[in-house]
C-alpha cells in the first residue's frame, strides 16, 4: 500500500514543480503548498504506513502492543504542517503588497532589487 | 638552547607589534614626542642584536623558537645567522631613526598615532621575515610585510593616486607572496622539514632534482615581485605616494631588500646553476640600467631616488647571481652602502621639501646657506651614491669590480654593464647633492628653513656610519660582511677586504672610468634628462598602464560574470534549481544501481482508492484549472484528501491539525484573491511549457523512484520504538505523538512556534506597512511602506 502512496508523492511533487516554475507569484505560492503537502507525504511514508491504530499507550499498559503506526513521522509532519502554514500565509501577504506596490504578479517584472543589465562598477581606485 | 634566549629573539619579531598596538595611545599622551619614545623599541633591539655580532663572526649561529602549532610540529623558528644578523641590524638600526624623523615628520598630522602604529609592525613583519628559519614564518612575515606597507603606502587615503599606489603594491608584492606560500610547501614536500637551515644542512641537492625548475620559478617569482626586478618594477616609483621617512625605510632597508634576502637566503638550496646565473644576472643587469636611466628622467627628487632603488636593487640581484666569493662579499658590503646612503638621502630629500615646499630639483637652488645642515647631509649621502673613498660603498664598489676582474668576454661585459649603472647612479647622487644648494638662491613656495633634530639626526648619523664604516673596513669585514657572505655561500669565508686606495690597481682605475661616466652624465644631465624623457614618451603603452588594463579587465570580467550568474529572473534560478534536483535525485540512484524493482501492484481498498482519486483529482484541477477561484478550490480539495490519507493510516492528530489548516488556507487566499485582479491564463509560451513540464516530470519520477527504492528496504524503527516504549513510563503520556512533541522534543516545538510567532508579526508589519500612503513623488515601483517610514 506504500506504493500508491508514493505514486500519489511523485505526482505532486510534479505539480508542484510546474507551478514553482511558473512566473505568477500566486501559482507558485499554489505550488509551494503543494510541495510541502508532498513532503509530508514522504515523511509519512518514510516511516511505513499502518492501517487505523493511532500510536496510543491503552490505559493498563505502559508499552503498547504492535501493530500500531509509527508515531515518530507524525510528530514531525505535525511540525512541519504547522511552520508550512505560517510559510504559506507569510508569503501570501508579501505577494499582496508586492502586487500592490509593484502592480506586478509576474516576477519577471518585479526588478527593484536586480535591475536589468545593473550599474557598471566603477573603473578607479 | 635556554627558554630564555628563544623567547628573546622570538620577542625581536613580536614587540614591535606590541609596541604598535600601543603607538596611537603613547601618542595621546606624548604628543609629537613619540617618535622619541617608540625608537626605544628598535634601539633596544638594535643594542640585542648587536651582542650577537662577536659569536656569530666566530662562525656560530643562534637558533631559537617558540612553538607554533605542535601538533603539525611546526616551530616558529628564527636562526641568527650573519645574513640575518646584518638585515636585522639594518633594520632596525635605520628604524630608529626612521621613527625619530615621523615624530618630526608628521608633526601635527591628525592620523599621527596611526602612522606609528603601522611603521612600527612594519618593522616588527621585516624583522621577523629576516630571522625566521621556518619557511612557513618567513612567509607569514613576507605577507606581513606586504599589508603593513599597503597600509602605510596608502596612509594618505584621501588621495587616489595613494590608493592606486597602495593597490598596486599589494597586488604585485601579494601575488609573490603566494608564489612563496607554493615554494614553501614544495619545499617541506622535498626535504621533509620546514626550517631553512635544516634543509640546508640536509645534504639533499635540489639541483639535480625534477622539482628544480618549479621552486625556483616560484621562488624567483617571489623575490621579483618584493625587489621590483623588472618587469615588475612599475610598483616601487608609485610607492613614493607614502609619506617620505615610509619612502625612505622601505627603499632602503625593508621591503624591497626582502627579495634579496630571500633570494640570498635561497642560494645554498637553489643557487650555482646556469639557470640562476642566466636569470639573476640578466634581470638584474637589465633594472640596474633601466632604473639608473629613468632616474636621470626624472625631476622630482624622492622619484629619482625611487628610480636608483630599483637599479640598485638590481645590481644586488646580479651580485648574488654571479655566485663568487667576491661577489657575495661585494653585495653584503653594497647593501650595507646602499642602506645608509639611500635612507638618508631620502630623508634628507624629505627636509627639503618640509623646508621649502618643493621637492623638483629644477626649482631649487643655493639653499647651502639657510639650511646648512641638510646641505652637509646631502654631502654625505651624495658621496655614499658616488663612492668616494674611504666610504663604505667606496670599499662595495671596488668589491663588485673584483668579482668580475677573470678578463674572460662575459666578465667584461657584465663589469661594462656595471661600470655604466654605477656611473649613472653616481650622477644622480651628484645631482642631489649639488643642484639644490649650489648657485643662486631661487624662489621656492616658502621661504627655507633648515630642518630640526629629529630630522637631522638620521641623515647625519648614516652619513657618519658611513665614513667610519669605510675607515674601519677591515672590522666591518670580518664582523658582518664576511659572517654574510659566508651564510649566502654556505662556505665560511674569510675576510679580505680593507680600505685601500692604490693606482697601480685596475680596481682604481674602474672607479675613476665610474667617476668619469659619472662626471660626463652630470654636465650633460639636462640634455640627457630631455632625450630620455622624449624616449619614454614615445611608447604609447607602459607597465604601469597595463597593471590598471589587468586590474580594469578583472572588475569588468567580474561584472560580466556576476551578470551571467545573477541575472536577476527568478524563474530561471528555478529552473537551474530544479535540475540540479532531479539530477541530485536519479544519477545516484542510477550510478550506485540503486534503481528499484517494478512494485507490484497495491493492495488497497475501495475508500483508500477513492481518497487516492479525490487527491489526483484535486491535484490535476489545480494546475489545470482556467479560473483561480477553481484552482484554489481544488487546492483545498487535495489538502482535505490528505487529511482523510492521514486518518485512514492511523494518524487522527494530522488529520485535524491538516483540515484547519487547509480550510484556513482556501479562506484566505480566497479573500486575497478577490482582491487582486490577475490574469487567468497561465502565460506560458510553448517551449517554457515543454521545458518546465520536463524538469517537472524529471523531479517526479526522481522522488517516486527514490521513495519505492526507499519502501523496499527494511525498516529501522529504534526511535519509533524508543518513543512508544517510554513514553507512558518516563514521560507519563499516553499519546505517544504528542508526548514526543511537548516532551521528548519539546524544544523543537518551542522553535516550531516562535517560528509561527515571528510570521505573524511579520505579517502585521507587512499589513500596517500599506495603510501609511506612500508619498507622491515616490516612483510607483519603489517599496512604499519601508522607504516612507525611513525617509526623513
Amino acid at each position: 500500500m506504500e506504493v500508491a502512496v508514493v505514486l500519489l508523492i511523485g505526482l505532486f511533487t510534479t505539480v508542484a514543480v510546474y507551478l514553482l516554475l511558473s512566473r505568477s507569484v500566486i501559482r507558485m505560492l499554489l505550488g509551494l503548498t503543494l510541495l510541502g503537502n508532498a513532503v509530508n507525504l514522504l515523511i509519512f511514508v518514510g516511516g511505513r504506513l499502518t492501517r487505523a491504530v493511532p500510536p496510543l499507550v491503552p490505559a493498563n499498559v505502559y508499552v503498547p502492543e504492535p501493530p500500531f503506526a509509527n508515531p515518530l513521522p507524525q510528530a514531525l509532519i505535525l511540525t512541519a504542517i504547522v511552520i508550512g502554514f505560517s510559510m504559506f500565509a507569510f508569503l501570501l501577504v508579501l505577494g499582496y503588497r508586492a502586487y500592490q506596490s509593484l502592480d506586478a504578479d509576474d516576477t519577471d517584472r518585479m526588478r527593484l532589487a536586480e535591475p536589468e543589465g545593473g550599474p557598471n562598477p566603477p573603473l578607479s581606485y | 638552547m635556554d627558554l630564555s634566549l628563544d623567547i628573546a629573539i622570538a620577542m625581536v619579531a613580536i614587540v614591535p607589534f606590541l609596541a604598535a598596538a600601543v603607538a596611537p595611545f603613547i601618542h595621546r599622551v606624548a604628543g609629537a614626542a613619540t617618535g622619541w619614545v617608540l625608537a626605544i623599541v628598535p634601539a633596544t633591539i638594535f643594542v640585542f642584536l648587536w651582542g650577537f655580532v662577536g659569536p656569530v663572526s666566530e662562525g656560530r649561529f643562534v637558533s631559537a623558537g617558540i612553538d607554533w602549532v605542535p601538533s603539525y610540529g611546526l616551530t616558529l623558528s628564527f636562526f641568527v645567522d650573519g645574513l640575518a644578523l646584518m638585515f636585522a641590524l639594518a633594520i632596525s638600526g635605520i628604524g630608529t631613526f626612521i621613527l625619530i624623523y615621523s615624530g618630526s615628520y608628521l608633526k601635527g598630522h591628525p592620523h599621527q598615532g596611526r602612522f606609528l602604529a603601522f611603521i612600527t609592525a612594519f618593522m616588527g613583519a621585516m624583522l621577523g621575515l629576516v630571522l625566521s628559519d621556518n619557511v612557513l614564518g618567513l612567509f607569514l612575515f613576507w605577507e606581513l610585510t606586504s599589508v603593513t606597507s599597503f597600509l602605510l603606502i596608502g596612509f594618505d587615503h584621501g588621495r587616489e593616486k595613494a590608493r592606486r599606489a597602495a593597490i598596486q603594491a599589494i597586488v604585485v608584492t601579494g601575488a609573490g607572496g603566494l608564489a612563496l606560500l607554493l615554494a614553501a610547501l614544495l619545499l617541506n614536500r622535498l626535504f621533509g622539514v620546514w626550517d631553512i637551515s635544516a634543509m640546508i644542512g640536509s645534504g639533499l641537492d635540489l639541483r639535480g632534482h625534477g622539482a628544480y625548475g618549479l621552486v625556483l620559478g616560484l621562488v624567483l617569482l617571489a623575490a621579483f615581485t618584493k625587489s621590483a626586478q623588472f618587469p615588475f618594477h612599475f610598483w616601487l616609483p608609485n610607492a613614493m605616494e607614502a609619506p617620505t621617512p615610509v619612502s625612505a625605510f622601505l627603499h632602503s632597508a625593508t621591503m624591497v631588500q626582502g627579495g634579496v634576502y630571500l633570494l640570498a637566503r635561497t642560494t645554498p638550496l637553489l643557487g650555482g646553476t646556469d639557470a640562476w646565473f642566466v636569470i639573476l644576472v640578466t634581470f638584474g643587469g637589465f633594472t640596474l640600467i633601466w632604473g639608473a636611466l629613468a632616474a636621470i628622467r626624472q625631476t622630482d627628487m624622492k622619484q629619482m631616488l625611487a628610480q636608483t632603488t630599483l637599479a640598485s636593487l638590481g645590481l644586488l640581484v646580479l651580485l648574488i647571481g654571479l655566485g663568487t666569493e667576491a661577489a657575495f662579499l661585494a653585495m653584503a658590503l653594497y647593501f650595507i652602502a646602499h642602506a645608509l646612503y639611500k635612507a638618508g638621502l631620502f630623508l634628507t630629500v624629505g627636509i627639503i621639501d618640509h623646508g621649502t615646499g618643493t621637492k623638483d630639483i629644477t626649482r631649487l637652488g643655493g639653499l647651502r646657506d639657510p639650511m646648512t645642515a641638510t646641505f652637509m647631509a646631502a654631502i654625505l649621502g651624495g658621496l655614499g651614491m658616488i663612492g668616494l673613498p674611504p666610504l663604505v660603498s667606496y670599499i662595495a664598489k671596488e668589491e663588485m669590480y673584483l668579482a668580475l676582474a677573470s678578463g674572460d668576454p662575459l666578465s667584461l661585459a657584465i663589469l661594462l654593464v656595471l661600470v655604466v649603472g654605477n656611473g649613472l647612479l653616481a650622477a644622480v647622487g651628484l645631482a642631489i647633492m649639488i643642484r639644490p644648494f649650489m648657485g643662486p638662491l631661487r624662489e621656492t613656495p616658502h621661504p627655507p628653513h633648515e630642518g630640526d633634530v629629529a630630522s637631522l639626526s638620521g641623515p647625519l648619523v648614516f652619513g657618519t656610519i658611513g665614513v667610519l664604516g669605510g675607515i674601519a673596513a677591515v672590522w666591518l669585514g670580518e664582523s658582518l660582511v664576511a659572517p654574510a657572505a659566508s651564510s649566502i655561500a654556505n662556505v665560511a669565508y674569510e675576510s679580505h677586504i680593507k680600505l685601500i686606495v692604490d693606482p697601480r690597481s685596475v680596481l682604481f682605475w674602474l672607479s675613476i672610468l665610474t667617476w668619469a661616466v659619472a662626471g660626463l652624465a652630470y654636465w650633460r644631465l639636462d640634455a640627457l634628462r630631455a632625450g630620455l624623457q622624449r624616449l619614454a614618451a614615445a611608447p604609447r603603452w607602459s607597465f604601469d598602464q597595463g597593471f590598471d588594463a589587468v586590474m580594469f579587465g578583472l572588475v569588468r570580467g567580474a561584472a560580466a560574470l556576476t551578470r551571467l550568474l545573477h541575472h536577476g529572473r527568478l524563474e530561471l534560478y528555478l529552473v537551474v534549481f530544479f535540475i540540479a534536483l532531479a539530477v541530485a535525485l536519479l544519477a545516484p540512484l542510477y550510478l550506485l544501481d540503486g534503481l528499484p524493482a517494478l512494485p507490484p501492484m497495491p493492495d488497497l481498498t475501495f475508500y483508500e482508492w477513492g481518497v487516492m482519486a479525490v487527491a489526483v483529482a484535486g491535484v490535476v484541477t489545480v494546475v489545470v484549472a482556467r479560473r483561480r477561484l477553481f484552482a484554489i478550490l481544488a487546492l483545498g480539495i487535495q489538502g482535505l484528501a490528505i487529511a482523510l490519507l492521514f486518518m485512514l493510516f492511523g494518524a487522527p492528530d494530522l488529520a485535524f491539525t491538516q483540515f484547519m489548516v487547509e480550510i484556513l488556507s482556501v479562506v484566505i487566499l480566497t479573500l486575497v484573491m478577490t482582491r487582486l485582479r490577475l490574469d487567468h491564463e497561465d502565460p506560458r509560451p510553448l517551449e517554457d511549457f515543454a521545458r518546465d513540464g520536463m524538469i517537472a516530470l524529471l523531479c517526479g519520477v526522481g522522488v517516486t523512484l527514490l521513495m519505492l527504492r526507499v519502501v523496499s528496504l527494511p525498516f529501522e524503527d529504534r526511535l519509533s520504538a524508543f518513543f512508544a516504549t517510554y513514553s507512558a513510563e518516563i514521560a507519563h503520556g499516553r499519546n505517544i505523538v504528542n508526548v514526543i512533541l511537548v516532551d521528548f522534543r519539546g524544544l523543537d516545538t518551542l522553535g516550531e512556534i516562535s517560528v509561527v510567532m515571528a510570521a505573524g508579526i511579520a505579517i502585521l508589519a507587512l499589513i500596517r506597512s500599506q495603510k501609511r500612503p506612500a508619498p507622491p513623488e515616490q516612483p510607483l515601483v519603489a517599496p512604499s511602506g519601508d522607504a516612507s517610514r525611513s525617509a526623513p
